[in-house]
């Protein structure tokens, strides 16, 4: 490994970081917070790290999958870990490893929280934990990419390590051009969004909470009752349309822009994405209709939002659907395994996994029924390779391994079923609430230490993509000179 | 700009390589993943997997905006289609790579009805540079400029010329020559040198003058141009019926040894000139037989690298006065000049130079880029609109590592002072280390 080259980027990254963290330092003197002291000496100490290292000359320029690998899962390690001094320092979160797990919480836009009183804490921790969730969303490799200069080839490697889906695709030559173009897309969103819910009726600064939860597909609200505070259909509504569009491949929206308006309608991923949306809609709601809410209109209401927040992996809740019925709670359930689109801001499996795997699973099929014949898994008009085809399987694998593993250690706590998988479900999707004491108006705080690293690491896990930490795990990924 | 280029192979991937690190938008279209995948992991390029003959791919590709498109698929046939279907769909300009002889006396009349802004053949220019290379035997490397008036050659510095530790600006008054050095090779690194530069031996120095002075500077040095009668050229390929005929015309006596008796009989209807031998070009009984010692050039041109590699040893250490070496992958260059063979000749490096010179654009006559791209002699036509016209080279503020290596202007060559001026309508050869130039204002942008 480079390690010249791994180190420089990540104080280019830790730099990224500090500068982070002026938005929220600007919040807390804007309210006069407690937290002022806290924002200012993480900037101070996040800094501090970061320009030393970011000054290393670097020899060789090159930089291969490996080093790009370890830039991007070190690089979350220790985002996390500085993004979690403001917590520590303002004393909103007293204990190391709940701070810790809020900060990894935050930036793999899970929203798993171990806090209780949330209407209690000073605004600009609020606003940092929220814009987390804006900034790792995206990406924060890729905000860095798309903010410093000199960023030579090589740097693909860093944009697919992070990348959200099986194929990372570019829209333009230049990876840096290519960041610009998602995060000019992403703020525009953003923008909207605020603007939107501010005319529906929000107070400002819960807009700006509740758009980088969205945009982001975080989560994390500034009510303990989620989104269902506020009561304003209105509300649900814009959020709704902003976390389906955020649970979108950002390369569909690129091709709109380019002129192809058509572009979402020929795409395989997006089209199984809707039907998924749409059919889970109609069962729930059919299920709670009568039994849970009294009107079809309110069944409807619910189960659209609960049913696109899950599956974007988002973790918004209007009501605590916890009380539902089994069948709801299982399709959520499943769900969360699902996940958002390839190549947007939401977590899981991914909807085009599970669209191949089940195409994979149809060509097997098949083949046992003509063992001579030659099938190829397509994706719209385009042949998958043999390679990308395999590698789907055994990320599915992996995935599940390490679902099980986690639940494994979880199961230590000695809680219910119900909380123990979900947990884990939740944490590794990056959606934040599960079901039981995770539950939508619950929270992580019951957990213990162990577990609560354990999680921490599943979500960090489940935003990566497994590969990048898993790789940190092994021994010859770290020698200088690979055997 | 931005460029497609169709065809992931050796000159696609380093076309690829030279025009992103210019900062053209580069997108690669190829039909095998493995090429692409290459590509896509170290090069700042957008790859599309799929056939540049097929139109939904190129409109994928964008092609409708696209400025160039350079086909370099391994098949003529599919390069010709994909440059008129790309013409037809919008792109500006195209380049095709067309390089069977068979099409060799339809060039021109290909050009017009295809469209085509330039075609490239690799071999044909190969050839012309070896050409060039035997009619100065001293060189290492010849390279025409202001065309053919201004020539710039490379020559290895040994131990028994006079010039080994020698200032710069010394050796100009002691041998009243009108020639500038003006890049030097040290250990794969690329100086440009000023006048208190010393001169080491196993330098490697490139001259630019009139071949006149060129001549007799050879001449006062040591290195006596001698003239080559006979060739002996190793396989049979397209490169050697280019070069056999060009030699022949001029009188030289050419042998040609391939080993696929098929290609050798046509080779003999190709070129009646030359002596076509049947066998082993890395078989070292036969060469000598083949009076090897004799030789005054020995040219291997198989396609295999090693082959060729090795063919060029052998001559070497049997007596070949001058023996010069094919190299398609453009890493084995410097590993091959290290093994003592006199010239290494790469079609893919020339290709690109040819295609990265038409990219650069209009006022650019010639480019010449030495060790990947460090060093750069660019020939530039000064247009009237230009700044730094009519004003004193020394008042420009031309930068470091950049240097005013020649002016010709109509049939006068000058190696230009700090009083010179450049008046419009001049051909310029600039040199420049690590900065592409494209225009004269660009040399002096600094002031």
């Amino acid at each position: 490994m480079n390690f010249r080259v791994v180190f420089k980027a990540l104080g280019m990254l830790l730099v990224c970081e500090s500068l982070m963290m002026i938005l929220p330092l600007a919040v807390a003197v804007y309210y006069q917070g407690t937290d002022i002291n806290a924002f200012f000496f993480g900037i101070l100490i996040t800094g501090l790290f970061g320009i030393p290292l970011s000054y290393i000359k670097t020899s060789k320029k090159v930089m291969y999958a490996r080093d790009g690998f370890a830039i991007v899962a070190l690089g979350w390690v220790l985002l996390s870990f500085f993004g979690s001094l403001p917590y520590v320092i303002s004393g909103v979160v007293p204990s190391f490893i709940d701070s810790l797990f809020e900060a990894v919480s935050g930036f793999t836009t899970t929203s798993a929280s171990i806090l209780t009183h949330i209407e209690d804490l000073p605004k600009g921790i609020l606003f940092w934990r929220s814009f987390t969730h804006w900034a790792g969303g995206m990406g924060v490799i890729v905000l860095t990419l798309a903010m410093l200069p000199s960023v030579g080839s090589g740097t693909v490697q860093m944009l697919r390590a992070e990348y959200p889906g099986p194929t990372p695709g570019k829209l333009v030559p230049q990876v840096k051009e290519t960041a610009k173009i998602l995060y000019k897309i992403y703020l525009a969103f953003t923008m909207l969004e605020i603007i939107m819910l501010k005319f529906a009726g929000m107070p400002l600064y819960d807009a700006f909470i509740h758009t980088f939860g969205t945009v982001g597909t975080g989560g994390a609200s500034n009510m303990n009752a989620s989104v269902g505070a506020y009561n304003n259909i209105f509300v649900e509504i814009i959020i709704t349309i902003f976390t389906f569009m955020c649970g979108t491949n950002f390369t569909l929206y690129y091709q709109m822009l380019k002129g192809d308006i058509k572009a979402p309608l020929k795409d395989d991923e997006f089209r199984f994405y809707c039907s998924t949306i749409i059919i889970s809609i109609v069962l729930i709601t059919i299920n709670l209709n009568g039994d849970m809410f009294s009107s079809l209109w309110e069944s409807l209401r619910h189960s659209s939002f609960q049913v696109v927040s899950v599956l974007t992996t988002t973790g918004f809740a209007t009501t605590d659907y916890n009380n539902w019925g089994m069948f709801s709670k299982i399709i959520l359930f499943i769900l969360m395994l699902i996940g958002g689109c390839a190549g947007s801001t939401g977590g899981a499996l991914k909807s085009i996994r599970v669209l191949l795997l089940l195409r994979i699973m149809k060509r097997e099929l098949l083949q046992i029924m003509h063992p001579r014949a030659v099938y190829t898994v397509r994706l719209g008009n385009k042949t998958v390779e043999e390679k990308t085809i395999s590698e789907i399987l055994g990320f599915f694998f992996m995935y599940i391994l390490i679902f099980i593993t986690a639940i494994l250690v979880i199961s230590l706590d000695n809680m219910d079923w119900e909380t123990t998988t979900t947990a884990v479900a939740a944490t590794l999707g990056n959606i934040g609430p599960g079901f039981g004491i995770v539950g939508p108006m619950g929270n992580y705080s019951a957990f213990s230490d162990l577990s609560k690293i354990v999680l921490s690491l599943c979500m960090i896990i489940g935003r990566l993509e497994i590969y990048p930490i898993l790789l940190l795990g092994i021994p010859s990924f770290w020698k200088k000179t690979n055997l | 700009m931005k460029i497609i280029i169709i065809g992931a192979g050796k000159v696609g991937y380093n076309l690829a390589e030279n025009l992103s690190k210019s900062n053209h938008d580069v997108i690669i279209i190829d039909k095998n993943y493995a090429a692409l995948s290459k590509a896509e992991e170290n090069l700042e390029v957008l790859c599309i997997k799929g056939s540049g003959v097929s139109t939904n791919i190129l409109m994928e590709a964008g092609i409708d905006t696209a400025d160039l498109l350079i086909a370099v698929t391994n098949s003529d046939e599919v390069n010709m289609v994909c440059c008129l279907t790309a013409k037809k769909l919008g792109v500006e300009h195209t380049i095709a790579r067309i390089r069977d002889h068979e099409y060799g006396h339809e060039l021109l009349l290909l050009k017009e009805e295809l469209g085509l802004d330039l075609i490239i053949n690799p071999e044909q220019a190969a050839a012309d540079e070896i050409a060039n290379v035997l009619n100065f035997s001293s060189a290492i490397n010849v390279e025409n400029f202001a065309k053919g008036r201004v020539k710039m050659i490379e020559i290895k510095v040994t131990e028994d010329m006079p010039m080994v530790g020698m200032r710069l600006k010394d050796m100009g008054s002691k041998f009243e020559s009108s020639i500038l050095v003006g890049v030097v090779i040290r250990d794969d690194e690329v100086i440009v040198p000023n006048g208190d530069f010393i001169i080491n031996e196993n330098d490697s120095i490139y001259l630019i003058g009139q071949p006149s002075h060129l001549y007799n500077f050879c001449k006062i040095f040591g290195k006596v141009p001698h003239k080559i009668r006979n060739v002996m050229i190793v396989g049979g390929g397209r490169i050697a019926v280019y070069l056999g005929k060009l030699l022949a015309e001029v009188g030289m006596k050419v042998k040609v040894i391939e080993i696929d008796r098929e290609k050798c009989i046509q080779l003999s209807e190709l070129i009646p000139e030359a002596l076509i031998i049947n066998g082993d070009g890395t078989d070292e009984e036969l060469l000598r037989s083949e009076n090897i010692d004799e030789m005054d050039a020995f040219i291997a041109v198989t396609g295999m690298d090693e082959e060729n590699m090795m063919a060029a040893l052998i001559a070497k250490q049997n007596g070949a006065k001058k023996v010069i070496s094919k190299a398609s992958r453009i890493n084995y260059i410097s590993i091959i000049k290290n093994l003592g063979i006199d010239s290494v000749i790469s079609p893919k490096q020339i290709t690109s130079n040819q295609i990265l010179k038409y990219v650069r654009g209009n006022n650019v006559e010639s480019l010449y880029r030495i060790i990947e791209g460090q060093a750069e002699i660019t020939e530039i036509i000064a247009e009237s609109g230009s700044k730094i016209l009519n004003t004193k080279l020394k008042k420009l503020g031309i930068p470091k590592d950049t240097i005013i290596a020649t002016v010709v202007r109509k049939n006068e060559v000058v190696i230009p002072h700090g009083n010179d001026i450049i008046k419009e309508g001049d051909r310029v050869i600039v040199i420049s280390k690590n900065k592409n130039i494209s225009s004269l204002d660009e040399v002096a942008a600094v002031s």
